[in-house]
């Protein structure tokens, strides 16, 4: 390309050489977004954050960090704590890079696990179970979606009286009771390890596999991009937006019904209060992660690691014996680091073009 | 198209001549590049093409001297004079060359085509924007105005077309907003209501009560907000977009009525308008712009001669080249029909025909319709009556999707917001309404994606060639590129074209020509869309004009000039211009 570009000047401003190498380098390590390297570059950050992290455990915490088990175990129990949460997050990922939101994460999952855990469908066995608990969640996120693409509800109003909705539903279905599941299949997703590592984890990192997948290497990843990025040209372009949306929704909320499996495998049991504040971490998660709140952008595995940070600072916490409270103002404080680095690089990316635009006229 | 290229020919030894030659050489260096047999054949065309800068092209200031009126049209001091006034942005040079002088107690026609330059001196005046160069001198003393506040303060007001008022504040709300008057900080509302009363009576309703919603008010009371809000600055200088757009007809008498009172307060205004009868009944002086420059400067604007107002918008100061019509009339059967197309309030019982391999070119001016009509066709809108058939089968109304599968293809008005992902890579904006056709069970191919991207940028030369940069970091004419090579994937069988050349410089318009020409030699057929009449003529075989929701005239596009059509696009009144 380089012959062309300097046999024929371009009529009108070119880009800099500068500018050519960066995005050459940005592609270059763009290996597993699969495109355009931007992510990339960002969740390279991420895993830095992360290993601050480890190190102010291995600071402050010496004498557990010289025992290798003791890493190990503490590893998986970071893992198995993101792992519910990370679930949800992968469904909210999309959502999000959509140009949506979906509050209604908790009380989905919320719903899901009491559905499931009724005496009623208990009758059916573990399969009856996982069943409901997948389908109540796929059915809430489908009335999610049609209330916003053919409701033509602010996702924000739609998703929160969702919220409100299906924690009602719960609690009406519960009697407001802590419902006990006798099934010991559902109850040992929990406790089963493969190769020593529990289950939990095998079904996040599943989920988070078939997410990557979905959204860097399917139709309905680039369709998501497209919608969230510029909804009017996508319609512009054929894409039949208000399906998309549906099934932007109903996708969280199949990840929901996965996470009530797990939740209530985890707990034994399930109420109409579990879950609590879901969406909070999910959310906050994919910002931290570099999923763009107004759509268009945003990846997988930064979701992932913004999950893995939160849980490493829950862990950091717990294992230097420090308060719950304490934490949340440190998770409030990350969130808040991570949108303003994130508005730092917008704002020198706008910068450079401004520069660049001044140059060339 | 012959005589066009006579004209440009016949320039030779203008300083264009020697960058011509410079572009044919380099153009001839790409030759040996084996992916582009198109190459050769360019280059012999661009024999008849302009410069590639548009600083070279200037070649009409000595064979069409700015005209000057005899100052004394009106008696009023003077309050603005600009003078070589440029401003100029990526890739455009918006104002290249403005002069104007304003008095007090007149009223002042700007008057130009779209993209003349209008908008931009607006901005200048209003603080929007600072030109490059030039000299503003505003009631005896040179003027930058920081911010749109300092020109408030300073006394310039403008009104746009689009009113920018806050819908849910009151009538006094509106007019003192951002000055409000106050004491120790709580707004004295009693004192804003009086004043506003007070204003309002000056402008001749007393009736709007102040604390009504705007929200509540039809539109010619919201534009009397506006110009109350000018007055609460005691503005010295109210600059007018297009005012009458938005009024229907009775309401105009009464703006101008207002007007006529602001300047017999010594109150200037600029006032904005595409309807040549207003100017004749308002206006004092007219000064006309034409490619950013001052064509004419103060004429009297009752007695300047429609032909010679028409003459200055439009005198040739760019020549486009437009690709060679095919000698024989190459165009196949019908393939779209519309009949009887209607929304309401939009456009009204619109019937066209375009057949395989045939351009058909829509003129009119915004707000005519144009562009709503082809969403409607597109089905980005939904008719309220009529049909579309393509190929002899009804669309389904409504529905993208559907006529996108029957083989349309739509590149719309407003690029950025309606047909690119700027973030994404080029390929995924290219391949955008096709990269489902190159997956295999849902799963996207995007090797294949990029090869025929690829493609398509080397049939389009797309600069850079890159595909796989985001589309933001290309220049204009590269992005429309892209929305135009979108349709060359697939089977498009019709493009519909919005616009396809605004913000796009002269080269890249060229090539987009060509583009659009190539692709009705394959027998696509095209139906374009501009408010620019020149490129509709040039390249349109057969041109439909369009004005206020009607098609008011259909012939090919030999029957027709420029200074006609513009007359029909216009103002009804000037058919003086029709031809015998």
């Amino acid at each position: 390309m380089s012959d062309t570009d300097t046999a024929l000047p371009a009529q009108s401003p070119p880009v800099d050489r500068a500018e050519t190498a960066k995005a050459d380098a940005a592609a270059r390590l763009s290996w597993w977004r699969g495109d355009g390297g931007e992510g990339a570059k960002r969740n390279l950050g991420l895993l830095a954050t992360l290993v601050v992290l480890v190190v102010i455990g291995v600071l402050t915490r010496p004498d557990l960090y010289g025992d290798p088990n003791w890493v190990w175990g503490n590893t998986l129990t970071i893992l198995k704590l993101a792992s519910v949460v990370g679930v949800v997050t992968v469904g909210m990922t999309f959502v999000i890079i959509g140009g949506g939101i979906d509050l209604s994460v908790g009380a989905i999952v919320a719903l899901a696990g009491v559905w499931s855990t009724t005496l009623a469908t208990q009758s059916y066995g573990a399969g009856g179970m996982i069943f409901s608990a997948l389908t109540v969640g796929l059915a809430v996120g489908v009335v999610n979606g049609l209330l916003v693409s053919y409701g033509r509800l602010v996702p924000f109003i739609a998703t929160l009286a969702m919220l409100v909705a299906a924690r009602g539903l719960a609690a009406e279905i519960s009697d407001k009771q802590t419902q006990v599941s006798t099934s010991s299949f559902i109850n040992g997703i929990a406790t089963t390890k493969v190769l020593g590592i529990p289950l939990l984890v095998y079904i996040l990192v599943a989920v988070v596999a078939a997410g990557w997948v979905l959204l860097n290497r399917t139709t309905f990843g680039r369709r998501t991009v497209a919608v969230g990025g510029n909804p009017e040209a996508a319609r512009l372009a054929g894409i039949n937006v208000r399906r998309h949306t549906v099934l932007l929704y109903a996708l969280s909320g199949l990840c929901c019904g996965i996470a009530a499996v797990m939740l209530t495998a985890q707990a034994t049991s399930a109420q109409a209060a579990m879950a609590n504040l879901y969406e909070l971490d999910a959310i906050a998660a994919a910002i931290i992660g570099g999923t763009l709140l107004s759509g268009g952008r945003g990846t997988i595995v930064g979701s992932l690691l913004g999950v893995i940070i939160f849980s490493t600072i829950t862990n950091l916490f717990a294992i230097n014996n420090l308060s719950a409270e304490a934490q949340n103002m440190v998770k409030g404080g990350i969130i808040v680091a991570a949108v303003l680095v994130q508005q730092v690089q917008f704002r020198s990316l706008t910068q450079f073009l401004a520069r660049n635009r001044a140059t060339t006229t | 198209m012959t005589e066009r290229t006579e004209r440009s020919e016949g320039r030779e030894g203008m300083p264009i001549r020697h960058s011509m030659t410079e572009r044919t050489e380099r153009s001839e260096g790409r030759e040996g590049m084996p992916d582009q047999p198109r190459m050769t054949e360019r280059t012999e065309r661009s024999e008849g093409m302009p410069s590639m800068q548009p600083e070279e092209v200037e070649v009409s200031t000595e064979e069409e001297p700015l005209v000057e009126a005899p100052a004394d049209a009106v008696a009023g001091e003077v309050v603005l004079r600009l003078t070589d006034v440029v401003k100029t942005f990526p890739g455009v040079r918006a104002l290249d060359g403005v002069q104007l002088e304003v008095r007090a107690g007149e009223v002042h026609c700007l008057l130009g085509q779209n993209g003349a330059g209008k908008s931009t001196l607006i901005k200048v005046l209003a603080g929007v924007h600072r030109p490059d160069s030039g000299e503003v001198v505003w009631r005896g003393e040179p003027a930058a105005f920081a911010d749109p506040q300092a020109a408030m303060r300073a006394g310039i007001a403008t009104i746009y077309q689009e009113l920018d008022l806050v819908d849910d504040l009151s009538v006094a709300e509106n007019a003192f907003l951002g000055h409000e008057p106050r004491r120790l900080g709580f707004v004295r509302r009693g004192q804003m209501a009086r004043r506003t009363r007070q204003i309002l009576a000056r402008l001749g309703h007393p009736e709007i009560p102040p604390g009504r919603l705007v929200r509540h008010l039809p539109a010619a009371g919201k534009q009397i907000v506006s110009m109350a809000r000018a007055l609460s600055h005691e503005a010295r200088l109210i600059i007018m977009d297009e005012p009458s757009a938005v009024l229907a007809h009775d309401e105009v008498g009464n703006l101008f009525r207002i007007i006529r009172e602001l300047t017999a307060q010594g109150i200037a205004v600029i006032y904005i308008s595409h309807r040549m009868e207003e100017i004749r009944e308002i206006g004092d002086r007219v000064t006309v712009l034409k490619d950013g420059r001052t064509t004419a400067a103060s004429l009297p604007a009752r007695d300047t001669p429609t032909r010679d107002l028409v003459a200055r918008m439009t005198g040739r100061t760019i020549e486009y080249v437009f690709p060679r019509r095919p000698a024989d009339d190459g165009a196949g059967a019908e393939l779209l029909r519309v009949d009887g197309l209607t929304r309401h309030g939009e456009f009204a019982d619109v019937s066209l025909g375009v057949r395989a391999g045939e351009i058909v070119g829509i003129a009119g001016l915004v707000g005519s319709g144009r562009s709503e009509l082809l969403e409607t066709i597109f089905g980005a809108r939904r008719a309220h009556a009529g049909t579309v058939r393509l190929d002899g089968k009804a669309l389904r109304p409504g529905s993208v999707g559907a006529a996108v599968r029957a083989g349309m293809g739509m590149a719309p008005e407003e690029r950025k917001s309606q047909a690119l992902l700027l973030g994404e890579p080029i390929y995924r904006n290219v391949t955008l309404a096709t990269f489902g056709r190159y997956a295999r069970l849902g799963f996207t191919d995007t090797g294949r994606e990029r090869a025929e991207a690829d493609r398509v940028a080397a049939s389009l030369e797309l600069r850079p060639r890159d595909v796989r940069r985001p589309v933001r970091t290309l220049s204009g004419g590269n992005q429309q590129k892209v929305v135009v090579g979108r349709w060359l994937l697939g089977d498009t069988r019709l493009l519909l074209l919005d616009e396809p050349t605004r913000g796009v410089d002269v080269g890249a318009r060229a090539e987009l020509y060509q583009v659009i020409r190539d692709l009705a030699a394959r027998g696509v057929g095209v139906l374009l869309v501009s408010s620019e009449v020149p490129e509709v003529l040039g390249l349109a075989d057969r041109v439909l004009v369009m004005r206020e929701g009607r098609v008011v005239r259909e012939a090919p596009a030999g029957e027709l000039d420029e200074n006609t059509v513009l007359d029909l696009v216009m103002a009804g009144s000037l058919m003086e211009g029709a031809p015998a």
